[in-house]
């Protein structure tokens, strides 16, 4: 099992010099840089610009840059932000909370509602139910976030006044009650996807466990159904979804992104899309990190996680 | 107006409008002429009665996040939006185009003393009542301070233009400085005037690199606003300074919260969460309907910005000052303003907002004309090929036009454009990018065919535009500048070269007028139409003024309150 975990670790490292090397390249040699937003100032002038290309160090070769990058990176040196001057570990972290909290709450309801509806489905396959289920997760797939969100700001916010129609709290508020009438709208728009994507997953697992011959000899043996669906169907059903807990991190940020711009919530997706826009080069290359690492890790609790439960695993 | 500003003092009054001699007499009233559509707004709305002391809140959303405190480092117009309340100037030009005195004790003029006649010695006369937000006093050692921190090579200044000329910097007493300049500049009046923030001395003096230190994310200044605290890519909270040496603030805290997306921007000011709009404002397909909400107001204005599109005149067909002619007969201006703009903005000839004092009145004016348009390509020897499109000398009328991809309304004039131009013979591929990509090499260094884009052209209230039109400022031909157009003209370097060491307002206007009409004859740019903003305000919020002269309309959220 530690060969298993080394080798896996080490594949991790890789991947994330490689990923490294390929941000920043791809980054750097997209066109525009992060003065280009100055360019319509009345008061910067070309040389102004080249000046401060200077004194930014931008006019290096690539590889130079790279390499100093990359050398301070390693050493916990992230860089600062070409924005607004503060650390680039300070910078991510400021907006994590926000993020985590988004993204906590809506794999919570996605987990709970979507692991629910795919095992109702599986059981009463092909009923009204599992149809209804079947349709509406994939109206919820097909459907735009960004809509999604606009769509309940108008209805909840704007029309019934419900709900805020964005932001993360009130400013002087901040007591619990406040964040979590602000957490509502986004926390549902961004589970919409992750609840269907689940208990699609759900459902076909467990319709694939309770096929079983072990389900069939325990109805056979005469166990209370609620049994055998609590302990033989739903453990073996839950299984396949660790990989899928593991691998859910990229497209969770991606809808992060964009619940976050629609509901104007100041988390790590905007801050990619503003650096990106702004081509904040640390920052951007800040978050790429971390995201690669929290999907190398996520991936790798995954696997460990299934070669502790299912030994074949470690073998193949 | 002047007695609107009237807190500072009698100088505001006195100084409202310029006499008829000196420059720097115009240096404090330069854009006497400025005036502003929304100033009857703004007129209805003057605070009455501000209370005795601030109360409430102000939240104003922005559509980009202000990440520079520093105000003399490079930034944009959001950040601008909290310099404006956490520093101070020692003038600052006020809606009507006045110089109104705000460190300084009053604006230097030949009069009074504080120019040479040559316009090469300034003495500058400073309040001694002012204090930075830590309480230590503001001297004239904090003006020389600053104004050697921008000439710092180490430091990463926004901008030299002007300062670079200023030398044996001397501190004569507390609240007195004296400065000699190298060659006469008198856009220095209004560079000072518009964005040379005072920074202090005694924090920024102390630090190993000024390029990065705590002040620069909790900044300091002598402004009406102490700064609170950031929440990135949340809002920025400042709270009222007690100890303010102008009249206000009236409210306790400022709120500048940043909405990223526009259309959740106007709903948030249409649910309530947002008392203010600024800066990108209200779209204008929104606009009708925001002016029919209860409790809220739409201010519509003009800004400095005139949308245009750029022609790059090194560029094949566009060497041809017929093409250009052509090109601009033959665009329907009338139906992109009002199909795509609703009818918000005007037309405009100038670079020149259509309210500044150098405005030049009688420029030809704009007809659409293709019947024209097809004449005068014709004459020019631009012939119809097989595929409609013209060509001279072996060089096809076909061009690229770009824009900032997904700027909506842009990309509808774009297509406008097709239309207008093929009609003609010409044929216009869209060739869109982001902000990033566009405004980088591309525009900097000429890359492109042609652009539309919005400048604002003036140096706060001055029509000093050798950075833009100037010969010696082309980037791509190693010149320090923005005269991404390429444009050569030994005339209007000249121009250029006059008006920016002439002390008079009249010739001023007359250097500056000839110059404006060289650029309309020449079609150096195709200009479209003056830029607007139309912003919301809730109900009950008094003080909003729009400021041609600043970059962002809430400068003076000093004097806002709630009725």
């Amino acid at each position: 099992m530690a060969r298993y975990v080394v080798n896996r670790l080490v594949q991790a490292i890789m991947l994330l010099v490689i990923v490294s090397a390929i941000g920043f390249a791809i980054l750097h040699l997209a066109p525009g840089g992060p003065l280009s937003q100055f360019a319509a100032s009345a008061q910067m002038t070309q040389e102004d610009l080249d000046r401060v290309t200077r004194q930014l160090g931008l006019d290096r070769p690539l590889p130079v840059q790279y390499l100093d990058w990359f050398g301070r990176m390693v050493r916990g040196d992230w860089g600062r932000s070409y924005r607004d001057g503060e650390a680039v570990l300070s910078v991510i972290s400021s907006h994590l909370g926000a993020t985590l909290e988004l993204m906590a709450t809506a794999t919570i309801i996605a987990v709970l509602l979507g692991c629910w509806i795919g095992v109702l489905g599986a059981l009463r396959r092909y009923s009204l139910f599992d149809t209804l289920a079947t349709v509406g997760a994939m109206i919820a797939l097909s459907i735009p976030t960004f809509w999604f969100g606009l769509v309940t700001i108008y209805v909840f916010s704007v029309k019934l006044g419900w709900l805020p129609a964005g932001n993360r709290q009130t400013v002087g508020d901040g007591s619990f009650l406040d964040l979590l009438h602000h957490l509502i709208a986004p926390a549902l728009v961004l589970a919409l996807v992750e609840t269907a994507m689940w208990g699609r997953f759900m459902r076909s697992s467990m319709l694939e466990v309770i096929n079983q011959d072990y389900i069939r000899t325990a109805r056979a043996k005469g166990m209370p159904e609620w049994r055998i669906l609590s302990v033989h169907a739903l453990r073996n059903a839950l299984l396949p979804m660790i990989t899928v807990a593991g691998l859910q991190f990229p497209t969770l940020l991606g809808g992060a992104l964009v619940a976050e711009t629609v509901f104007t919530w100041p988390g790590m997706g905007r801050l990619f899309l503003d650096s990106i826009g702004y081509r904040d080069y640390p920052v951007v290359m800040g978050i790429l990190m971390f995201s690669a690492t929290m999907v190398l890790i996520g991936s790798l609790l995954a696997d460990i996680l299934y070669a502790v439960v299912d030994p074949r695993i470690r073998v193949g | 107006m002047a007695d609107d500003t009237g807190r500072f003092g009698v100088g505001a009054v006195h100084l409202g409008i310029p006499s008829r001699r000196q420059f720097f007499q115009l240096g404090a009233g330069a854009a006497a002429g400025w005036s502003l559509a929304g100033n009857a707004f703004a007129q209805s709305e003057r605070p009455t009665n501000p209370p005795d002391k601030p109360r409430g809140q102000v939240v104003a959303a922005l559509s980009q996040e202000p990440t520079v405190f520093h105000p003399l480092m490079p930034g944009i117009e959001v950040d601008q939006g909290v310099w404006w309340q956490v520093f101070s100037l020692l003038w600052f030009i006020d809606p009507a185009g006045n110089f109104v005195p705000d460190l300084a004790r009053e604006v230097p003029t030949i009069e009074n003393g504080g120019l040479s006649a040559d316009g090469l010695t300034w003495k500058i006369k400073l309040r001694s009542d002012v204090k930075w937000h830590d309480g230590t006093p503001f001297t004239a050692e904090d003006v020389k301070f600053s104004l050697e921190l921008i000439n710092n090579p180490d430091f990463r200044a926004r901008s030299r233009v002007g300062h670079s000329l200023v030398k044996d910097i001397k501190v004569v007493a507390p609240d007195e400085i004296h400065w000699r300049m190298e060659a006469p500049y008198s856009p220095y009046m209004s560079i000072l005037g518009s964005l040379t923030f005072i920074v202090p001395k005694h924090i920024l003096g102390k630090v190993s690199d000024p390029n990065a230190s705590p002040f620069h994310n909790a900044p300091v200044g002598t402004g009406p606003f102490r700064w609170g605290e950031r929440v990135p890519g949340d809002h920025i909270l400042l709270n009222a300074h007690a100890g303010y040496h102008g009249k206000g603030p009236y409210v306790e805290r400022v709120v500048f919260k940043y909405i990223p997306d526009l259309t959740v921007l106007y709903t948030q000011f249409r649910t309530g969460q947002v008392d203010y709009t600024g800066l990108q404002g209200i779209l204008p397909n929104f606009v009708q309907e925001a002016k029919t909400l209860k409790g809220r107001k739409v201010v519509v204005s003009s800004t400095s910005s005139v949308e245009h599109i750029a022609p790059n005149l090194e560029f094949g067909p566009f060497a041809d000052r017929a093409v250009r002619e052509a090109l601009y007969l033959a665009i329907n201006k009338q139906a992109i303003i009002d199909a795509l703009y609703y009818g918000l903005p005007t037309q405009t000839e100038s670079f020149v907002p259509q309210q500044a004092w150098s405005f030049q009145q009688g420029l030809p004016q704009h007809k659409y004309d293709p019947a024209k348009a097809n004449a005068l390509l014709d004459a020019a020897g631009w012939v119809r090929g097989t595929s409609g499109v013209r060509e001279k000398g072996g060089v096809k009328l076909e061009f690229a036009n770009s824009t900032t991809s997904g700027s909506a309304v842009r990309e509808q004039t774009q297509q406008l454009l097709i239309q207008d131009w093929r009609a003609i013979g010409a044929a216009m591929r869209v060739n869109n990018m982001p902000a990033a990509v566009i405004w980088g090499d591309f525009w900097q260094q000429s890359k492109f065919n042609s652009v539309i884009v919005g400048v604002n052209f003036m140096l706060g209230s001055d029509p000093d535009v050798t950075p833009r039109f100037g010969s010696g400022a082309i980037p791509a031909k190693g010149g320090r500048g923005y005269n991404t157009y390429q444009y050569q003209s030994a005339e209007a370097d000249r121009l250029l070269a006059d008006g920016a060491k002439q002390f008079e307002i009249a010739q001023r206007k007359t250097t500056y007028g000839d110059l404006q009409k060289l650029i309309r004859n020449d079609l150096a740019i195709l200009p479209l139409f003056q830029g607007f903003i139309a912003e919301g305000v809730k109900e009950g919020l008094q003080g909003f003024r729009p400021n041609i002269n600043t970059s962002i309309n809430c400068w003076n959220i000093r004097e806002w309150y709630w009725a």
